[in-house]
């Protein structure tokens, strides 16, 4: 298990200083020396120096680093530094040296209460704030006591009882990203579509939520029953590969039945992830045309096209050429938005903050090289792009959540319901 | 006021101020200095003078200040060990506060003091804690267990806390028998043949009730544990497949990799006819992918354990090779993973995308990944046969962009194309031979070298070519290389190279130190002057074509690996004995056998077709991998070599030795070593028939070796339609042989002779075809010494030395089975350091220690330590106590395994006593049956 963990600030400075078994002997300082302070880049998150083994993760420039002589369970030691930063984050905010520094007493508290020996323990934020406050512990009742205790050690240990509301409210954001990876002549090498159902929740008592959407398994299962419905939702339905879901979501009621019921978490948290290959709607698309004038010339031409409903308005655009790193000048004309060329960046920018459904638009552009006698080709990095779409690329639709508290006196038509849909690119790329 | 300013004091005499302010009566000034303590400790200052100054602080109310007090005193106890014992007091009363928390951060903190005084005081507090009524308050006090338990082991077993332990299992708090769990399972690693985890059906059941329940951490250790279950039968394993496989969908990907580890286990179990066994790999292959979108880190451990899945079974992913295309913005250590995956899954049906993306990564600018990419462009050529010629058209092209390291990269691939393809791309040397100027890397240059060598009757200026390679010959890492090709050349174009080659010989036999390059000097100088025509045969011999798969993972490492998804040894491709010390994590894991009802639907190479099942004798026991074999047998008969030494792991020292050089040395008749990847071994193929030159300077002879027991008939000529074979192993400075005997006394001829061993315990595989010169006639007798390498395929049999073989010759198979002497295996580096020995010695728990008596055996000391030192059994140390003789004694089995003996000779009494102690307790009853062969002769 884990023997130790640490936190670094950029210089190597040690912030906080964990250690849960004698074995890892002067680790702290082993980390440094040959991980931080190292000349190359990093070859990998996980090192072994000297039969010890070490984990880091890096939050802007401060370093995680769990330790372990054993042969732990590597994935977990990764999960728990990641929650580790989401449960300091959602203390302190920003993980960063001075959060970290103002923290410190704070961030011992919860070290020790999250990890035992070594052994992660309850991580969920809402439990851990009942008792782990900045403000020093209030006295308590003994119901008080043996609530908490109960909750953290408890089957739904995200929750506590007895929350209320005066009016009952739940948000669901599908939070997509769309990959691409396109080949110059406009062929799609990979496309992928992670989304994410995010929810917030403010609701009374310990409510018993379903939520369900347009997969396709569930729609056939259903429409043996009604003929015509599968023929009117069957188009709609998608093809999801494979999903995950919070740890609040009974997953052998999905396995057998693939239903999504839960007790949900009080506030933010994630309900889902999904991974959809099929079907993708790919709301633009790049046409790049980079043609080699002479050595010193370069003469790029790239279209975009914008590929949904008239109506709707995508947002955020940016379109980013890279350029040679011996570029020397640059000259760029486009129709439609702003474009720069930034030399720090090696890359033309190209921004259009907002463009309706199925319209294209052009940008041309003439590099000029210095000569060089590096023999190596320019190695012509991808067009990348970025966006936000009002709506889902996998085809993604909610088609109910429903809300049941058998305890307390609200139904699910009391419940007000919000759902947003927004698109975004992730790795978007073209190959020029 | 935030907390960053306690950072920052480093006044002088601050250690004072801090005292007074300790000693405050206010309690939040108090608090402040305890903060300041804290702050300083964690910066590294020594702040120990300040403890019983902190401790005084303990007793109070504030559960942030005692938090911080305990922080404190887990961290300097150890230094004050005495100071720490006026805390017990605070501690055992904290045990019994009415608040639930406070309890449990008592007995947390306490068995984090690591000190001895205390833990006799943590006994009885601890023995409420674990049945302590709140949940909370218990599984705290389950963790505690082990804590105490890495403190002072017996005390905890005195104290009976491992039952009270156990108990907690079935516990009703989810999170409490989760924390149990997690407990045993690390107190069981380091007492592995104890039964703490006695997992039966019940406790399974109730394991698997707890993982609906429980927190994502818990989820982890209790799949975990259950991965080490032994389930009953096939049944059983499918239902608690079945139980698991909801766990794939789950958030953490921790959860996910250690779902995936029992059911990769379980599978084993299950028969592939079952469609439960199809619907289990459709459920694998999303669940994988989808943990390539999770934080880079993860990816790259997620990508670790995909490359040994997809080597167990390959079928789970081999439509997702998109998934592991390389992205620009990917960390290198995914790219890299990436790449090794996109290889080990390419095939026809994807190669021309597989292609085209290589050739996108190999204008990057990361330069390993860039090598690597080219190297796998070579990989690919070399796994599908149908891609070659496109890879090595995309290969010119890269070596048409200059890149210096791309260029390199792409020869030292080109180099293994042609020993896959001889005679087949050789029009691309003359593109090769341009670039010679811009090699500057040995394993390039070498691969040059090489090619030239191999290839010289086709390039017209080739002499020039070495020529100018041999002007740099003090660069020592290419002259073997040079030495080799140079001779080659010199066989093929005599006339105009003898200056040349002369040179060569006088540099490598004269001027050089390096013992390998001057005795290969000698050995074809001798060769060339002896027998022209021999020499010929020798160094030009055909040499068998390299495998297809390179860098497969050793089939029994990589079954263990697969008992440890998702842990650093699945990261590392390497058991955890290789990087973790002590005892914990060297038990040796596997994956369970197949149920009998599945065997028979198991292996597809089982064919009904071989041998009519009435002439197979009745010495085989298991016919299936014989047939298998059979096969393969039939198809061609030059049986090339044993698989790859591939695995770095497999590589290490002893293999490497046992298969290559010292092969060379010993055998005879020796023909082909085994061919490898490595471009070290490059020079090896002029290994053939050295052993001819032996004979013909008659140096054998001299050489001692392992005792040698008279040969027996192995297969008499009844069962064998006239053809007897009898036969004897004998070990030679390295090297194994069979000695056959081959008797023919039927009425026809024989030919076509060829042996094919059956997996055994030790890999033990012929390194060579067996080479019966002219037909045997009648009533003709030939001796054979066929020489044995252990890299072969590796499976236990029963009894552990029984080999299994199978002859061929024009007019049928047959099969025997032999039983093969233990000290044949005994390998010359087997003396252990004293130290080490002591070591060990200590190391090995005693119940692996195995005592024999040998009887008649009236030899003194001396005499027997020299007979045992002739078949490599070493005296580390000798000792006399009163009046008897004990010799500690050595000795390393090829495969690594270890024995350590103490034998004691009573003078005058003919019996002595033989103690063995052995990581691998099975060997010992046959290593005593070699002490006794040994002494006895």
């Amino acid at each position: 298990m884990i023997g130790g963990l640490f936190i670094y600030n950029h210089k190597g400075e040690v912030l906080i200083s964990r250690v849960y078994r004698d074995d890892i002997g002067n680790a702290v300082d082993a980390f440094r020396v040959n991980v931080i302070h190292a000349r190359q880049q990093v070859r990998s998150p996980v090192t072994n120096i000297a039969r010890t083994s070490f984990f880091h993760v890096k939050r802007s420039n401060i370093w995680l680093a769990a330790v372990t002589k054993q042969n732990v369970n590597a994935a977990m030691v990764f999960e728990f530094l990641y929650k580790m930063c989401d449960v300091m984050a959602a203390y302190f905010g920003k993980i960063s040296e001075e959060n970290i520094k103002n923290n410190f007493v704070l961030i011992y508290e919860l070290l020790d209460e999250i990890l035992d020996f070594g052994y992660p323990q309850n991580s969920e934020t809402g439990a851990l704030k009942t008792f782990i406050t900045q403000q020093g512990i209030k006295s308590q009742t003994k119901e008080e006591q043996s609530q908490i205790t109960s909750q953290v050690t408890g089957q739904i240990g995200w929750r506590r009882e007895g929350i209320k509301y005066r009016r009952n409210e739940l948000f669901l954001d599908v939070l997509e990203s769309v990959n691409l990876l396109m080949s110059p002549q406009g062929q799609v090498l990979s496309a992928h579509v992670s989304g994410r159902v995010v929810m917030k929740s403010y609701l009374s008592g310990m409510p018993e939520c379903k939520f369900g959407m347009n997969d396709k398994i569930v729609i056939e299962k259903q429409g043996k029953g009604t003929a015509d419905e599968t023929s009117k939702s069957g188009k709609q339905s998608i093809a999801i590969d494979d999903c995950t879901f919070h740890q609040c979501v009974r997953l052998s009621k999905f396995d057998s039945e693939r239903s999504i019921s839960f007790i949900p978490p009080d506030g933010e948290f994630e309900l889902m992830r999904y991974r959809t290959t099929k079907d993708i709607i790919l709301p633009f698309r790049v046409i790049p045309l980079v043609r080699e004038v002479g050595r010193t010339k370069l003469e790029v031409k790239v279209v975009i096209k914008s590929n949904f409903k008239p109506s709707l308005l995508a947002q955020k655009i940016e379109v980013r050429i890279p350029t040679p790193l011996n570029t020397s000048g640059v000259q760029v004309i486009c129709m439609k938005g702003k474009a720069k060329y930034k030399a720090s960046e090696n890359a033309i920018v190209w921004k259009i903050k907002r463009m309706a459904g199925m319209k294209e638009s052009q940008i041309s552009a003439e590099i000029e090289l210095l000569p060089t006698n590096d023999k190596k080709k320019w190695a012509r990095p991808p067009i990348s792009m970025n966006f936000e779409v009002p709506f889902a690329p996998s085809g993604l639709k909610v088609r109910y959540l429903k809300v049941f508290e058998p305890k307390l006196n609200y139904s699910d038509h009391d419940v007000i319901k919000w759902v947003r849909y927004i698109g975004r690119s992730g790795i978007y790329e073209t190959r020029c | 006021m935030t907390d960053s300013k306690y950072f920052t004091t480093t006044k002088k005499g601050e250690i004072f101020e801090l005292k007074a302010e300790l000693n405050s009566d206010k309690k939040e000034k108090k608090k402040e200095a305890v903060k300041k303590v804290i702050a300083s400790m964690t910066v590294g200052k020594d702040v120990s003078a300040l403890f019983p100054d902190v401790v005084n602080c303990m007793q109070t109310d504030n559960l942030e200040l005692k938090k911080l007090v305990y922080l404190y005193l887990m961290n300097y106890a150890k230094s004050q060990p005495d100071m720490a014992i006026m805390a017990v007091n605070t501690f055992v009363k904290d045990c019994e506060d009415p608040n639930p928390l406070i309890r449990a951060l008592a007995v947390r903190t306490m068995g984090c003091i690591r000190v001895d005084k205390i833990t006799e005081y943590l006994c009885e507090p601890l023995r409420k804690c674990l049945k302590d009524e709140d949940p909370y308050v218990r599984k705290t006090a389950a963790v505690c267990v082990a804590k105490l338990h890495d403190i002072n082991a017996q005390l905890v077993e005195d104290q009976g806390f491992l039952d009270t332990l156990k108990d907690l299992i079935s516990d009703s708090n989810p999170m409490v028998v989760a924390n149990a769990v997690a407990a045993l399972s690390e107190i069981a690693e380091s007492h592995p043949s104890s039964n703490l985890l006695d997992l039966n059906p019940q406790s399974i059941n109730k394991l698997l009730t707890a993982l609906n329940e429980c927190t994502e951490w818990g989820q982890i250790f209790i799949l975990d544990c259950l991965a080490n279950y032994m389930p009953k039968d096939d049944r059983e394993a499918q239902s608690i497949c079945e139980r698991v496989t909801p766990r794939l969908s789950h958030a953490n990907s921790a959860v996910v990799l250690s779902a995936v580890k029992v059911l990769m286990k379980f599978m084993e179990m299950l028969s592939k006819d079952l469609d439960y066994y199809g619907t289990l790999l459709k459920k694998l292959a999303p669940p994988l992918v989808t943990l390539l979108s999770a934080e880079p880190e993860l990816q790259y451990v997620a990508l670790r354990n995909i490359n040994l899945i997809v080597q167990k079974r390959p079928e789970i992913l081999k439509h997702e090779m998109k998934v592991f295309f390389v992205k620009y913005n990917d960390p290198i250590y995914v790219k890299l993973e990436k790449l090794d995956i996109m290889i080990r899954l390419a095939s026809q049906a994807n190669i021309a995308q597989v292609l085209a993306e290589l050739k996108e990564y190999a204008t990057e600018v990361d330069v390993d990944f860039v090598r690597k990419a080219v190297r796998a462009i070579g990989r690919c050529a070399i796994k599908v046969e149908q891609s070659a010629e496109r890879c090595v058209s995309t290969l010119l092209d890269l070596i048409q962009t200059k890149v210096n390291y791309v260029v390199q990269e792409a020869i030292v691939v080109i180099k293994d194309i042609f020993r896959k393809y001889p005679n087949k791309y050789e029009s691309v040397i003359a593109t090769l031979c341009e670039n010679l100027d811009s090699l500057d890397e040995p394993e390039a240059r070498a691969a040059m070298i090489w090619i030239v060598g191999e290839y010289a009757e086709r390039i017209d200026n080739a002499d020039e070519l070495l020529e100018s390679f041999l002007e740099g010959f003090h660069d020592e890492s290419t002259q073997l290389q040079l030495l080799t090709a140079i001779v080659k050349l010199f066989l093929k174009k005599p006339t105009e190279t003898q200056e040349l080659v002369q040179q060569v010989l006088s540099l490598a036999t004269q001027d050089s130190d390096n013992p390998d390059l001057r005795d290969r000097g000698y050995i074809y100088w001798r060769l060339l002057s002896t027998d022209p025509v021999a020499a010929k045969e020798v160094v030009l011999a055909e040499k068998p074509l390299i495998s297809e798969e390179t860098d497969l993972i050793e089939p029994t490492l990589l079954d263990e690996l697969i008992c440890y998804i998702g842990t650093l040894a699945s990261v590392y491709h390497k058991p955890p004995s290789a990087f973790v010390e002590g005892g914990r994590g060297v038990v040796h894991k596997s994956l369970p056998p197949r149920t009998a009802s599945s065997e028979s639907a198991e292996s597809p190479e089982t064919a009904p077709t071989g041998a009519p099942p009435g002439e197979q004798p009745d010495v085989i026991p298991a016919q299936g991998d014989l047939l298998g074999d059979l096969l393969n047998l039939d198809l061609g008969p030059p049986v090339s070599g044993p698989p790859l030494a591939t695995s770095s792991v497999q590589m290490g020292a002893v293999d490497l030795l046992g298969g290559g050089l010292d092969s060379l040395i010993g055998g005879t008749n020796f023909v082909a070593p085994p061919t490898a990847a490595v471009p070290a071994n490059l020079g090896a193929p002029i290994g053939s028939g050295l052993s001819d030159l032996f004979d013909l300077t008659s140096g054998v002879g001299t050489l001692s070796g392992s005792y040698v027991a008279p040969k027996a008939v192995w297969l008499p000529a009844m069962k064998a339609k006239g053809l007897e074979i009898s036969g004897t192993f004998t070990r030679q400075v390295g090297s194994i042989s069979m000695d056959l005997q081959l008797t023919n006394k039927a009425l026809q001829v024989m030919t076509d002779f060829a042996i094919q061993f059956n997996r055994n315990s030790f890999g033990l595989a012929p390194a060579a075809p067996l080479q019966v010169h002219a037909p045997l006639s009648p009533n003709q007798t030939v001796e054979i010494s066929l020489p044995l390498s252990t890299v072969g395929s590796v499976m236990k049999m029963e009894p552990l030395n029984n080999l299994q073989v199978a002859v061929k010759n024009n007019i049928d198979v047959f099969y025997f089975s032999t039983l093969y002497p233990l000290h044949i295996l005994f390998v010359e580096d087997g003396k252990m350091d004293r130290q080490m020995f002591l070591a060990t010695w200590k190391d090995i728990p005693n119940e692996n220690e195995a005592q024999f008596q040998i009887r008649d055996c009236p030899l003194n000391a001396e005499a027997a330590s020299s007979k045992l030192q002739s078949s490599n059994i070493f005296t580390v140390a000798k000792r006399n106590v009163e009046g008897q003789d004990m010799l500690y004694q050595s000795l390393k089995l090829t495969n690594g395994i270890w024995v350590l003996a103490e034998l004691r000779i009573q003078p005058g009494n003919p019996s002595c006593t033989l103690s063995l102690k052995c990581r691998a307790p099975e060997v010992s009853q046959h290593v005593y049956q070699a002490y006794e062969t040994i002494l006895k002769n």
